[in-house]
């Protein structure tokens, strides 16, 4: 009962469609068994006729079924056309928006299902029933024709001298290989020509540089940050901005939060980058770069609503949870002599999400 | 009639029409309801070819900044790109236009469902045994096509969703080793967002990926023609023949009938249920984010993939250079995943020595071994889905975001293995029933008292053809080490053969005719 290359063998019945094609190649596992003793195919069963087989009046009822749903369906059809001229779109009132939406809808879905009902019914109710069998043969082509595509490949390979001729057909490789390279390098204009290494380590912020509302550009002053609140940030100027508004939102993007002076927890080195509890880090997230943008006033939270790193503002936005790679880059602030909340330098390292030359 | 005739013989005698008519309008197709997943996603597919060929009509897909000037109320006056605007407009100016946006989308989500659900039917019957393995590799790319044109058209409407979206993929590639800010560059054309990404994911979106797409359904179907459907084990029906309809006239009434069910089911649901209300998001801002963002289901997997990594995995070399590994295992992690899917076929021959053709799909019990993976498999690609929706599932069942994610941590790590366990005892537990019933009958719930006083339930035999379906099944054993020509076994050998140990060890032979007669005495 153990080898099996040709498949379970029980007569006309089994896997006899596939010769043996792998005897030579060996070591040749053979793992179906074959029992003697399988029980057999019973072959078809008894064919079971349909109520539309046996009774001519079922038959002229599903005939007449159909027809009424190929008409429906031409009905459905007219009704889209009536419904988009009969229920235009009033400017300024959305529920005639929503009114040609589902009419015209409703319409052509009449006019599709009509069809779709109709045709399976009529191939299931009317169509000759019965199954018919087709016979299969392997899928590899015939040994005859086998041999002539070998002598096909061998006859052009002597006429053409491929493999004789090889400097020519090495040269020729190497020609079609280097084809490409000038359709690869084409597409380096896809972007400017500076490094983007030096552009992701810098922002819009300098010395100085304001910090007002998003989105709509007014400057904060320090006294307008009460204990608990948060601001929404961009570099004043920004919102002014002709080209690369955007892309300097991207990275310029900062919270501005006040904690309780005694609740916030301040490395030494950064003693001097706050003011009077007065707190600002980037918005951008040092995961995937999403926004920021969900601050919990209790607990000085910051939650990142794409995939949920938290940051805790209390002690340098440095990660709590979540699949952040980094703390939040501080921005150092202070405020000029009009009580005006200013950036004190560019953020000290690059913000976003993580790259390559990231530390260089 | 006449012109009926004279028209055949006009393209005939030009083409050779007749031959191809001849050999393929009686071509048998056989019939089962899971056959029509495959079906689903074509018709779907041209469903939004369709669809979308409108929607392009009225599209323009530039990100030049304009001011909102359309009727929608809450937006007027808002700077936005022009493809946000033109998306709008199509929703709100143009008669129709909303509904073909929405059927659009609908299309597409059911597009990559039904090739998902092929594929699990194809996976779990076994039908990608030889001679298919390569058609099962057009089909697996067909299902990256599919994400890759969803992802593209999610993004195209420049709302703040979509650049959201956008965001998180620029993300991902700058944390590839070496070259990442260098291909977010030349994707962008610029820093992110830069003002070219959207007409570049458009000419993807429009022409480049249809058009693989295209031409991998055309091999699919030429394959599909060239190797026969393969049909479930049935009385009559062997490895050798196939047993349903002719294309002509039943089947192709069936399956154009089918085509319009799909289409109308798609425009049906387009017509009540609202998808992607851009209009609620407003324009691309890197600012602003809404709570609960989700992408399109398909994205899913992938997006719970980066919510499930630890924080503060990121690594500086001694040169200076960043690994950001909470960005690169996932993203590995996802690509190793998808290559597993699509090796499998070469795996499982490989594993059973099993070089066959099989035109006789499995039922997904007398493959235990193979269910099992599938299920685990499944296991993981769900986990890794839940975790797409942590914060919402946190929120709706009041559970801490962190017990959570911790959760779905847990069920992505052994989620996979308890699944595989539980799924092989399942099937073997069904194959030992089956054989149960196959030997005894069914139990028929008659309860029969003899004449000494005893009860007996009365035991319901098969007729051959119910048994069948039970009994035809091939049983396999593991393949045993053998030494090569010269002699050696070879590491190869020995994977080999603990592997085919472990894919066949447990297994429940079919009822032979012998044990059958034995039991009627």
């Amino acid at each position: 009962m153990a080898d099996a290359h040709d498949g379970p063998d029980n007569g006309e019945n089994a896997g006899t469609a596939v010769a043996r094609q792998d005897d030579h190649d060996a070591p040749a596992p053979a793992v179906a068994v074959v029992r003697a003793d399988r029980i057999p195919n019973p072959g078809f069963p008894p064919e079971r006729l349909r109520v539309t087989d046996l009774d001519p009046k079922k038959a002229k009822q599903a005939e007449r079924t159909i027809s009424v749903l190929f008409f429906l369906s031409v009905i459905g059809s007219v009704l889209a056309v009536a419904a988009y001229i009969l229920f235009p779109i009033e400017e300024g009132d959305p529920s005639t928006i929503r009114l040609n939406n589902m009419l015209i809808g409703v319409g052509i879905t009449l006019g599709l299902l009509g069809i779709g009902i109709g045709a399976v019914h009529w191939s299931k109710a009317l169509m000759h029933g019965h199954e018919e069998v087709e016979q299969r043969h392997p899928t590899r082509g015939s040994d005859e024709s086998r041999e002539r595509a070998v002598e096909i490949f061998r006859e052009a390979n002597a006429e053409s001298g491929f493999t004789r001729r090889s400097l020519v057909r090495n040269s020729l490789i190497g020609a079609l290989v280097a084809t490409p390279i000038p359709a690869i390098a084409l597409f380096r204009d896809l972007a400017p020509a500076e490094d983007p290494v030096a552009l992701l380590k810098q922002t819009m912020w300098e010395t100085g540089t304001r910090l007002a509302r998003d989105p709509s550009g007014t400057p904060i002053k320090a006294s307008e940050v009460t204990i608990g609140s948060a601001f929404h940030v961009i570099p004043e100027g920004l919102a002014e901005l002709e080209s690369h508004r955007l892309e300097e939102k991207a990275k310029a993007a900062v919270l501005l939060m006040r904690l309780p002076v005694d609740e916030l927890n301040e490395r030494e080195d950064r003693a001097d980058w706050s003011y009077d509890g007065i707190v600002a880090y980037s918005k951008i997230c040092t995961h995937v770069g999403c926004p920021v943008a969900l601050y919990e006033q209790q607990t000085h939270h910051l939650l990142c609503p794409c995939h949920q790193s938290q940051f805790d503002v209390a002690n340098h936005c440095e990660v709590i949870f979540g699949p952040a790679a980094r703390p939040l880059p501080q921005l150092p602030i202070t405020v000029d002599e009009e009580g005006y909340l200013v950036a004190k330098s560019d953020f000290t390292e690059p913000v976003g999400p993580s790259f390559w030359e990231r530390q260089l | 009639m006449r012109f009926t005739g004279w028209a055949a013989n006009y393209v005939d005698e030009r083409t050779s029409a007749s031959t191809a008519v001849k050999a393929l309008g009686r071509k048998i197709f056989p019939d089962h309801w899971s056959f029509m997943l495959g079906e689903v996603a074509l018709y779907s597919f041209i469903v939004i070819l369709l669809s979308g060929t409108f929607l392009t009509f009225f599209f323009d897909p530039s990100m030049t900044e304009v001011e909102y000037s359309g009727s929608y109320v809450p937006l007027q006056g808002i700077p936005m790109s022009v493809a946000y605007h033109s998306s709008l407009d199509i929703s709100f100016e143009i008669r129709g236009g909303l509904l073909m946006r929405q059927v659009h989308h609908w299309a597409a989500l059911l597009f990559v469902a039904a090739i998902g659900l092929h594929m699990l039917r194809v996976f779990f019957t076994g039908a990608f045994r030889k001679p298919r393995e390569l058609n099962w590799i057009v089909g697996f790319l067909l299902f990256v096509m599919a994400m890759a044109l969803g992802f593209t058209g999610y993004s195209l409407p420049d709302d703040l969703l979509s650049g959201n979206g956008l965001r998180i993929i620029d993300g991902m590639i700058k944390a590839v080793p070496v070259a990442g800010a260098w291909i977010s560059y030349l994707l962008f054309g610029d820093e992110f967002p830069g003002t070219d990404i959207i007409p570049r994911l458009y000419v993807l979106h429009i022409m480049l990926l249809p058009a693989i797409t295209i031409a991998l359904i055309g091999i699919h179907m030429v394959l599909l023609v060239v190797n026969k459907h393969t049909q479930f084990a049935a009385p009559g029906r062997t490895n050798d023949n196939v047993v349903g309809s002719p294309v002509l006239p039943g089947f192709a009434a069936k399956a154009g009938g089918f085509f319009f069910l799909v289409f109308g089911v798609i425009v049906l649901i387009a017509s009540f249920f609202t998808i992607n209300p851009i209009w609620n998001y407003g324009p691309y801002d890197p600012s602003p984010v809404s709570a609960g963002t989700q992408p399109d289901w398909y994205i899913g997997f992938a997006d719970g993939a980066l919510r499930l990594i630890p924080p503060n995995l990121d690594f500086v070399d001694p040169f200076g250079f960043t690994w950001a590994f909470g960005v690169l295992i996932p993203l590995v992690g996802l690509l190793v995943f998808l290559a597993a899917v699509g090796l499998y076929p070469f795996f499982e021959a490989w594993v059973t020595g099993d070089r066959r053709e099989h035109h006789i799909a499995e039922r997904p019990r007398n493959a235990p071994t193979r269910t099992a993976i599938g299920a685990a498999g499944v296991t993981f690609y769900a986990a890794l889905w839940a975790a797409a929706s942590s914060d919402l599932i946190a929120t709706h069942f009041r559970l801490s975001i962190e017990g959570v994610i911790l959760a779905l941590q847990v069920a992505t790590v052994f989620g996979p293995f308890v699944a595989y366990f539980i799924t092989k005892r399942v099937c073997l537990a069904l194959q030992r029933k089956d054989r149960e019933i196959a030997l005894h009958g069914f139990e028929s719930g008659r309860i029969v008292r003899l004449p000494g006083g005893e009860y007996i339930e009365v035991h319901e035999q098969l007729d051959d053809f119910e048994r069948w379906k039970l009994v035809s099944f091939d049983e396999y054993q593991p393949i045993m080490i053998r030494p090569n020509d010269q002699g050696k076994i070879t590491v190869n050998q020995r994977v080999r053969a603990t592997l085919s140990r472990w894919f066949f060890e447990d297994r429940i032979a079919p009822v032979t005719q012998n044990e059958l007669e034995s039991q009627k005495h």
